[in-house]
């Protein structure tokens, strides 16, 4: 599983960052952003689908393989 | 604070956000439009569209275009001379659209990052267990004076570098600017009052400038230039009034659904981990605040004729209860797994405060349910909310063992 955050659609909320510090990281702006390449974990994979889940502005995205 | 006001007709044409019982429970009120007339208007108070679909009051808050964010008072707050305003671009970023927006904004933003959050949670943390203490022995409190509205303005006090002693000076001028904002002598003079204040304060810290919020904001430059101290000012009263009333309205809502709703309580005590789903569904099923937007220019918005100068009511409360977003949407999750609830808004005005706001929750249910784990409504009690702006209890007697 590989997921991105798209810069132009995401606000700043931060609900992914709160949720899987693990995945994501936020700069001093709120911008999110997905820690390395990308690629998500086997262990992390269902916390990287509740970030996903709980994006207000479906700002992240599962990238196909 | 719910006043009376001539008995709503018919919601979907003459509704009326002040309204006691809307106040009390809108909650039956925006399922029913939501079926009947998703963007219902009244003409109390101008010409006002409140919507109440998710889909909706999204897809206003992204279209900056005809939905100009110069006016954000729910109810219209008391104008001075309109000539030559006290404030001409208001309280920014919030009150302005692109560029001003974009600046003001990423000025105030780093203060209110993850980073610079955590490092308010410890004296966060101290406030809330140093208020529980002062009533935890009597086995009764007001949830919302003796605890929720203690909590944030003091955080607030300490960013701006302003004194934490005037708190409650501070609680009622932001009270008189958005829960009373229909009684304009009240309104007027608290605006005022809050001016003034700042406008010393710029003074001091031009001489004695410190580390503070206000401090910097003086220092900064934008395109070669010192910043306009009228936006200075507009900024500063923006933490204040955005940072203060929401918040501790979140903590209130929060504490009366847990002294309501014995299961959710015990299962949040027995289950700490849950907390941070546990706040973001009592952001969702709660959420305090309503922006407005002015239209910009006449739109047919889904069948809508909405004309220039006509406000709209971005019911983000609404959204976040709507079923089509939310499964059981009028129940409360706790751990809610599909949560995209935008109780901080959506969009370019996201609320700039919002990793505060959650801290601030969270550890404010935190240290109470470690002292007060078990609590309930006191017998008889008669509870008030407030409501238009922002929506949360004002009174809430609760009573423990």
């Amino acid at each position: 599983m590989r997921i991105r955050v798209d810069p132009d659609r995401c606000q700043g909320h931060a609900r992914c960052f709160a949720l899987v510090p693990e995945l994501f990281s936020v700069d001093d702006y709120g911008l999110s952003s997905v820690v390395g390449d990308g690629a998500v974990p086997f262990e992390l994979e269902e916390k990287a689908r509740l970030a996903i889940a709980n994006c207000p502005e479906y700002a992240i995205e599962e990238l196909a393989d | 604070m719910a006043r009376r006001t001539a008995p709503v007709r018919d919601w979907s044409e003459d509704f009326d956000v002040l309204d006691a019982g809307y106040i009390e429970d809108p909650f039956t009120i925006w399922d029913e439009l939501r079926q009947t007339c998703p963007i219902a208007h009244s003409n109390r108070r101008g010409s006002n569209w409140l919507p109440t679909r998710y889909e909706d009051v999204t897809a206003m808050a992204h279209d900056i275009e005809h939905f100009s964010s110069v006016e954000v008072g729910v109810i219209p707050v008391a104008v001075d001379d309109p000539e030559e305003p006290l404030l001409p671009y208001g309280l920014p970023p919030i009150s302005v659209d692109p560029p001003i927006h974009t600046w003001t904004r990423r000025l105030l933003l780093p203060w209110f990052s993850h980073r610079r959050v955590e490092s308010y949670e410890a004296m966060t943390r101290g406030l809330c267990s140093q208020l529980i203490e002062s009533f935890a022995d009597s086995g009764h409190a007001d949830a919302a004076e003796n605890y929720a509205q203690q909590i944030p303005v003091r955080v607030i006090a300490q960013i701006l570098g302003v004194s934490a002693d005037l708190s409650d000076t501070f609680t009622g001028w932001v009270r008189d600017v958005l829960e009373f904002a229909d009684d304009r002598e009240r309104n007027f003079s608290a605006v005022e009052a809050l001016f003034n204040y700042f406008v010393a304060e710029i003074a001091h810290r031009r001489q004695n400038p410190g580390s503070d919020l206000l401090s910097e904001l003086l220092q900064t430059e934008v395109e070669g230039a010192e910043i306009e101290e009228s936006v200075v000012l507009g900024m500063a009263a923006l933490v204040l009034i955005a940072g203060v009333d929401t918040t501790w309205s979140a903590i209130g809502s929060s504490l009366w659904h847990l002294a309501t709703h014995e299961d959710d309580r015990k299962r949040l005590v027995a289950e700490p981990e849950l907390m941070p789903l546990a706040v973001e569904e009592l952001l969702r099923a709660y959420s305090p605040v309503t922006m407005a937007r002015l239209v910009t220019s006449d739109i047919e918005f889904k069948g809508c004729p909405m004309k220039a100068g006509d406000k709209l009511l971005m019911n983000f409360p609404a959204a976040n209860r709507d079923p089509a977003v939310f499964e059981d949407a009028d129940k409360v999750v706790l751990d809610r797994q599909h949560n995209r609830h935008v109780a901080f808004g959506s969009g370019i005005h996201r609320c700039a405060g919002s990793n505060l706001a959650r801290m601030e929750l969270r550890v404010a249910l935190e240290e109470w349910l470690k002292r007060i784990p078990e609590f309930r409504l006191a017998e008889g009690a008669e509870l008030t909310w407030a409501g238009g702006q922002v929506r949360g209890p004002r009174v809430l007697p609760v009573v423990f063992p």
